[in-house]
């Protein structure tokens, strides 16, 4: 209900910022495609037109073809059509996000042998890309209570960020914060020492 | 009667209160979750941000908010990752608006909504839209995008006048 009510403002402002009222449709040509990710999976992507039905693209390829009064055609593009219309807009699209984990020794903001060395890379990475930003999750295993281990995430997340800060990662780009114990990834008994638990997430968009 | 009548008028006026308070109390909290919705990471040719009717430059690492209305000219090309790592990029002659960007970092709740006035845009889905369909859309002059987590392509041509 709530949706619905809010899509219908949607509307009426894209109606009102293109100065139509409604029934008098947009005549703007608009074209709509989804495509397929890497590894070929291939997300959903709804269509409201502000006239005409409603339409479900959710295969690689599928669009819309919007134009004048209210038609709405299903297209269905080809990959040089896709280039040669959208190739300059594809190409500008930034490096996408990713995610990294560090683990840490039991009870300690020391990083596992293994780890330190992945940190490195991780800071090197980091290096390439335009206007990186950082973010810096610490968490801990469910052994101890909320307060040790608040406490225990956060030194662990502040090493991370020292250790990024000192491989030149700009300090103003990192934030840092912490969840104790409160997401394990695995979730065990409390109590238990999990050395999956004890991890900092590189969180890098 | 006229008693529960007025107990139902008196939970009315409770609520509207209480949802009134909300609002105040979700429009104060907005900034604190960071007022930049996103941060260009490729810029190309000639792009602006048109920000408070001023024209702004914008190069790689300046930051995208709310209201922000995004130009490329003929040689122009723009990308943007934004806070709940979706992406929007632009080809030329685009004119694009961030009409609205809230985003939680802790729950991935959010909204997002953006219009492509003219020319050509890329868009990648991010967290908000893995937590809840369809929160980011993409506005044209003919249809509002409601993203349900994708990869894809919009262009908008406007009729030579």
């Amino acid at each position: 209900m709530a949706s619905a009510s809010r899509s219908i403002v949607s509307l009426a402002l894209v109606l009102a910022a293109c100065g139509h009222t409604p029934g008098s449709p947009s005549t703007a040509d608009v074209v709509v495609a989804v495509l397929p990710e890497e590894g070929g999976k291939v997300g959903t992507v709804v269509v409201h037109p502000t006239s005409g039905d409603t339409k479900v693209l959710n295969s690689a390829y599928a669009g819309a073809h919007l134009r004048g009064a209210g038609k709405v055609e299903s297209v269905t593009l080809d990959r040089p059509q896709v280039d040669r219309t959208f190739g300059a807009a594809l190409s500008a699209l930034p490096i996408p996000p990713v995610s990294y984990l560090v683990y840490f020794l039991e009870g300690s903001d020391e990083l596992t042998p293994e780890s330190h060395a992945n940190l490195s890379r991780i800071a090197a990475e980091l290096a390439n890309r335009p206007a990186a930003e950082v973010a810096v999750i610490g968490h801990t295993d469910l052994v101890g209570n909320d307060q040790y281990n608040d406490a225990l995430s956060t030194q662990r997340a502040q090493r991370v960020r020292d250790e990024l800060v000192r491989a030149h990662v700009p300090p103003e780009r990192i934030e840092v914060a912490a969840r104790g114990k409160r997401e394990p990834l695995f979730r065990t008994a409390e109590g238990v020492a999990d050395p999956r638990n004890r991890r900092v997430e590189i969180s890098v968009r | 009667m006229s008693q529960l009548h007025a107990t139902v008028r008196l939970t009315i006026v409770r609520l509207t209160i209480a949802s009134v308070a909300l609002a105040l109390a979700a429009a104060w909290s907005a900034p604190s979750l960071g007022a930049d919705a996103g941060r260009i990471k490729v810029s190309k040719g000639s792009v602006s941000i048109q920000r408070d009717g001023k024209k702004l430059p914008a190069p790689v690492g300046a930051a995208i908010q709310q209201q922000d209305t995004v130009v490329t000219g003929a040689d122009g090309t723009v990308g943007i990752t934004f806070q709940d790592s979706s992406m929007l990029s632009a080809g030329p002659n685009s004119v694009l608006t961030i009409d609205k960007y809230v985003f939680d970092r802790t729950t991935n709740k959010g909204e997002f909504e953006s219009s492509l006035k003219q020319g050509t845009l890329a868009a990648v889905s991010g967290k908000m839209v893995k937590q809840s369909p369809e929160s980011m859309r993409v506005k044209t002059p003919a249809a509002i995008m409601g993203v349900r987590g994708t990869e894809f392509v919009v262009r908008v041509t406007e009729p030579t006048r």
